[in-house]
């Protein structure tokens, strides 16, 4: 049922335009590139807090009561929030018009 | 000084209190004419929205995906609705109020999974899948024993996390508005079900975007409310929270709650992975006209989650110093003892605190509205998953009408609501916190590996998905049958054979694992064939083409 019959012969011709291999490099260098970033500061987050925790103790600035952990802690959700505002930006900027060219390309 | 009584509560419940509907047996309390008239107005604006809805819905694509007429904001909102439950507002806060900073960790990890969603799942779902999240997973595999295996996948998750929504809705409701806990449950199961049956996807999703409105502005309404005690700087907040704690300076770090490494990774990664895994929110993606919206659709839901996790906290801090130095708010008036209402009731009695009964009416009703609209989407999910994967595709093989399909759906949905109700009365006394284990564990080790495998891996293999599959759902099903939520607390044991809560850090690799060898020493003529097909599949992921529209409306 989803399997579009009459999209077979397009399918063939994208695969075999060098747009289509830009494309899916440029795209999947940039999803795989903010995923680690994301995985590896939450993991490093998760590090710190079961191995240093006191360094998320320490005053944050000159006798502040506010540790560094929580500006730490808002800043990871906001920070990953923005990596994902970029990714949606450059796939429906950048990449939807690369995917929109190579379409119109495969149409007989 | 603070009770440490109420910390331990709110500790012990919280895999069930995080994410799902809190587990407490609660006390009913007087009848709250407050909460009961403003939860009235907004059942009466759903129903209306349900009204019109019905007279929009005239398709199967307009009855299970809204006809992807929902735009990318509008679906992000819906999302966001459906991540934040009662209990996000309830149990984070609560455990912030306990914890102080380690409930801040936890937030942090029920967050993370979302830019991962984004950047790797969002698109693909919607220019692979048109009604369920099977459809991606069937689309070069067998039809019929992999929509089979999915359509089960999904209706365990949504079975498990009904029930769990539904004990929830009673003890919440028997405590915040005085109602009786069968009538509470009743209630929600049919509300339910007049959303589902007549307004379908349009019907469901306003309710949640209304919902989410009201718990961003609700939740934001209090934080506001809270911070103006202490001239909205949170220095000040700090300085009173750590006065007012009894365990001060520690607050404002992590302490105790992750002494178990092991066992907070296991949970951080169910969390994670299992929303990725959970059918009525993988079905939002199928709402919006194309993967641009998807995408955009997920942006607005985790700026809105981020932005609401980061209020709930403020809202836990603050509450240490309102309601922790307050005795009215608990039992007896002891500091040292039991929070009135259990130990999730923390945002409530803020409410009440800084905004009085007026403001605490609206913060309850917004909770039960906030269930039924979880509950809405579940019941949504499942009927989907029994008409159009098991009914339309497997047993009639696709040669059904439209017609026909939606009678399906109906009777598919009341039964379900019937189901929820029904067990939802059975397990009023029991603790289910194992089932938001059980469907977090099911959901990111059955559904989520062969979801994602499907997606990317060119080498999957019908063989390789089922049993990888089976492998991640008998041994999640196991663990939390050896976990201390069910071995000690339900089956009476004394000490529990696997230690953890939550069973993903062992059954999502093993499932893994079994989908990659098995598909590997598949050398079946239908595995060549499911192989050579990923490439076509590739192509319409990447650009869209072929894709499901958007129907007119």
């Amino acid at each position: 049922m989803d399997r579009p019959v009459s999209h077979a012969q397009s399918y063939d011709q994208i695969r075999n335009n060098p747009k289509f291999r830009q494309l899916v490099q440029s795209r999947s260098r940039l999803a795989w590139t903010l995923s680690a970033l994301v995985f590896g500061v939450y993991s490093l987050f998760m590090l710190i807090v079961a191995f240093a925790p006191q360094w998320l103790h320490r005053p944050f600035g000159e006798a502040s009561l506010l540790t560094t952990g929580i500006p730490v802690g808002a800043a990871l959700i906001v920070f990953s929030w923005l990596l994902t505002g970029w990714y949606v930006r450059s796939a429906n900027t950048r990449f939807d018009s690369l995917s929109a060219q190579i379409i119109e390309e495969s149409q007989p | 000084m603070r009770p440490l009584r109420a910390l331990g509560l709110a500790g012990l419940c919280l895999p069930a209190c995080a994410l799902a509907a809190p587990v407490i047996v609660a006390e009913k309390q007087p009848l709250n004419l407050h909460a009961i008239g403003m939860f009235f107005v907004f059942v009466l604006g759903t129903l209306a929205i349900t009204w019109w809805a019905a007279r929009q819905t005239r398709s199967t694509a307009d009855f299970y995906t809204a006809g992807g007429g929902i735009s990318g904001f509008q679906n992000g909102l819906a999302i966001a609705g459906d991540y934040m439950s009662a209990a996000t507002l309830l149990g984070l806060s609560s455990l912030v109020f306990a914890k102080g900073y380690d409930g801040f960790i936890y937030t942090v990890a029920f967050f993370v999974g979302w830019p991962l969603i984004t950047f790797l799942m969002a698109e693909r779902l919607r220019n692979l899948g048109r009604f369920t999240f099977a459809d991606i997973v069937s689309y070069r595999l067998d039809q019929s024993r992999i929509r089979t295996f999915a359509a089960f996948g999904s209706l365990t998750v949504v079975c498990c996390y009904l029930v769990v929504q539904m004990v929830g809705a009673g003890q919440l409701i028997k405590l915040l508005f005085g109602l009786d806990y069968p009538v509470a449950v009743v209630v929600v199961g049919v509300l339910m079900l007049v959303y589902v049956i007549f307004g379908g996807m349009i019907a469901t999703t306003w309710v949640q975007i209304i919902k989410a409105v009201l718990l961003l502005a609700g939740g934001t309404a209090l934080a506001l409310m809270a911070m103006s005690r202490f001239g909205f700087s949170y220095e000040t907040l700090a300085a009173h929270a750590i006065d007012s704690h009894a365990i001060g300076k520690a607050i404002m770090g992590p302490g105790s709650m992750l002494a178990d490494p092991l066992n907070a990774a296991s949970m951080s990664l169910g969390l994670a992975f299992g929303i990725a895994g959970l059918p009525h929110i993988l079905m939002r993606f199928f709402t919006v006209p194309n993967a641009k919206e998807a995408r955009k659709s997920v942006f607005y839901a985790t700026g809105f989650i981020g932005f609401f996790f980061l209020v709930v906290v403020t809202l836990g801090y603050s509450a240490i110093v309102i309601v922790g130095t307050d005795p009215q708010y608990f039992v007896g008036g002891d500091l040292k003892g039991a929070l009135i209402g259990g130990g999730n009731m923390v945002a409530m009695h803020l409410a009440k605190a800084v905004g009085g009964n007026l403001f605490l009416g609206f913060l309850s009703a917004t909770a039960f509205a906030t269930i039924l609209a979880v509950v809405a989407g579940l019941a949504l999910a499942g009927a989907s998953a029994i008409s159009h994967d098991l009914y339309a595709t497997v047993l009639k093989k696709g040669r059904v009408s439209e017609r026909e399909e939606m009678r399906v759906t109906r009777i598919a949905t009341i039964g379900l609501g019937l189901v929820a109700i029904g067990l939802g009365i059975l397990f009023e006394k029991q603790n289910v916190a194992f089932l938001v284990g059980l469907t977090f564990g099911v959901a990111a080790s059955t559904n989520f590996p062969v979801l994602i495998m499907a997606m990317y891996w060119r080498d999957l293999t019908t063989r390789g998905a089922l049993w990888g599959g089976c492998a991640g759902l008998v041994s999640a099903l196991l663990l939390v049958i050896l976990s201390p939520a069910v071995w000690v607390t339900v089956l009476g044991n004394a000490k529990a054979i696997f230690p953890y809560d939550h069973p993903a850090l062992f059954s999502m690799p093993l499932a893994f694992l079994v989908i990659v060898v098995v598909s590997k020493l598949d050398r079946s003529a239908r595995a060549e064939r499911e192989r050579a097909a990923f490439d076509d599949q590739f192509v319409r992921a990447q650009t869209g083409l072929g894709a499901a529209a958007a129907s007119a409306h």
